[in-house]
Parts: structure tokens; sequence; C-alpha cells
């Protein structure tokens, strides 16, 4: 057991990283908010969130805002602790 | 040495990384970093309002608060003023701040926390409003901190986590003062004021780290 087993295969992508920092420290964020902070293409970020998802590391709530469906993304209990872990894991490895 | 190399790249990703997290982090949510001194401000504002009120505009003891005298007009303007010069003060810095990093003002993090903030606010300001006009002001100290509290509470859901027990200390420090008629400026003074300031403070000291 090293230090290195707790960095996170996942969250070795930028825009998977990007996408749950911003999770971290919002309750929740669309499609279209996320596009707009990580500057990516739809499918791109859409390939990356359903990772996540599938990793139940984030929680998808769709639903109409009038006529236009709008689907808001957070972070689930699994997700935030897993990140946290990640996080501690490289503080660590820059610290030795 | 193999190694030592591999090593030190991952590191210096790694290193990225972080300063990446941190970036998306604050552009996401930036009321954070600017609460703590619009906090201090608005504490200061309460109170230099509080004495100008204590001193000058509030009735001899013995005496009642007249609605339609000079003192409840000026008191009125006072409480305006507070309340106008801590919003400049956090617009201010806010923009100042933005642009200082190459944000945008106005997006949807900020339309969503003010719009969150502003229902219970203004519908407990209507409230307290139409209670004023039926004469019943004694609770107006209880129902502002009350009004105030929840609507921060309802707010912190679009920022980081840190502004909602400011608002559960405003909460709670209603509902005292709703037990306690008559000491509703000292309430109102302990809640605008020093809570305020300290929570104000611990969010700069937090922010300096």
């Amino acid at each position: 057991m090293g230090i290195i087993d707790n960095i996170n295969k996942l969250f070795d992508h930028r825009i998977r990283l990007g996408i749950m920092s911003i999770l971290m420290v919002n309750e929740s964020a669309d499609f279209n908010r996320l596009k707009e902070l990580l500057e990516v293409t739809d499918g791109n970020l859409a390939s990356h969130l359903k990772t996540l998802e599938k990793e139940a590391y984030i929680s998808v709530d769709k639903q109409f805002i009038g006529r236009k469906p709008n689907t808001q993304y957070s972070a689930t209990k699994k997700g935030k602790e897993a990140f946290k872990k990640h996080i501690d894991a490289l503080e660590k490895l820059l610290n030795t | 040495m193999l190694f030592k190399v591999l090593y030190n790249m991952s590191n210096e990703d790694y290193l990225k990384d972080i300063s990446e997290i941190k970036q998306l982090m604050n552009r996401s949510s930036r009321f954070i970093s600017l609460s703590g001194l619009s906090g201090i401000f608005a504490g200061i504002y309460a109170i230099v309002g509080a004495l100008i009120a204590y001193f000058f505009l509030f009735p001899e003891p013995g005496d009642y608060l007249i609605l339609d005298s000079w003192q409840f007009r000026w008191l009125l303007i006072d409480l305006g003023a507070v309340a106008l010069l801590s919003v400049l003060t956090a617009y201010l810095l806010t923009t100042s701040k933005a642009k200082r990093n190459d944000e945008k003002i106005w997006d949807a993090t900020t339309q969503r926390l003010l719009l969150h903030f502003l229902i219970p606010l203004v519908a407990g300001g209507i409230y307290i409003l139409i209670k004023l006009n039926s004469q019943h002001y004694g609770l107006t100290g209880s129902l502002m901190l009350l009004f105030y509290g929840l609507a921060l509470i309802n707010a912190s859901k679009y920022t980081i986590g840190n502004i909602k027990y400011l608002g559960y200390v405003e909460v709670v420090l209603g509902l005292i003062c709703a037990a306690f008629p008559g000491y509703g400026f000292w309430f109102w003074v302990l809640g605008f004021g020093v809570c305020h300031i300290i929570y104000g403070s611990l969010m700069y000291v937090a922010e300096k780290k």
C-alpha cells in the first residue's frame, strides 16, 4: 500500500477533474454552465459526465424549464469522498 | 535516474492539476472569496447606524416611538443607509475582484445567488412594513434577524457552505430575541453588527491562507 494507491484513475483526466472541482463547491450545475466553465465541446463533456455518472460519483437530474430540457448535475456523497481522497493523495505526493 | 525523471514529470502534472482545481472552484463560486471583507464592512456600518439611532433617534425611556414623527422617519433612513452601504461595498468588492481575475460579474451563479437571497428577504421586509403600519413594531428586530437568517440559508445553496452557519446564528438570535421583548435593539446590534464582523474576520483569515 503506497500513497500512489489513493490516486484515482478516474480523476486522471482534466475534464473529469474539472467537473468534480465545480460540483464540490456548487450544490449543482447544469450542462451549459459546466460547458462554459470548462470550455469544452458538447460531446466531450457529455462522455465524461457519463463516465462519472456510471461510477455514481455524480447524480443527474433531468427536468424541463418551459419546453427546454435542463439537466442538473451534482456530486454524490461517494463522489465527494473519492475526490477528497484524491486531493489528499495529490498533496501527500507533492509534499514527499 | 529514469524513475527520478518520471517522478518529476508527474509531480509537475499534479501541481498543474491542483492549480486548475483551485481556479475552477474560485471561478464557479467566487462569492466565497469576497464575503470576508464585505462582512466586516457590513458589521461596522450596522454598529455605526445603531449608535446613531441609539443616541439621536430613540425616544426617551418611557416614551413611545411614534410612527409619523421625524425620529421614526430618520430611523428608516438610517436603516436604509446601512443596508445600501453594505450592498454597495459588497458590490464594489465583488466587481473589483472579478475584474482582477478576468471574470464576468453577472453570470448564472450571481443571478441564482441573488434571487434566492432576495426571496425570503423581500417577503420579510414587506411583512415588517405591513406590521409597522398597524403599529406592531415590537418584534421588528426579531423579524429582521429571522428573515435575514433564512435568506442567508436559502442563498447558501448556491455558494460554498460557510454562509449558512451565519444564517443559522441569525435565525437562533431572532428566535431568542422574540422571547425577550424590549431587547430587540441589542439583539439587532449583536446579529447585524457583531456577528457580521466575527464571520467576516473568520472568512478573511481563511481566505488569506
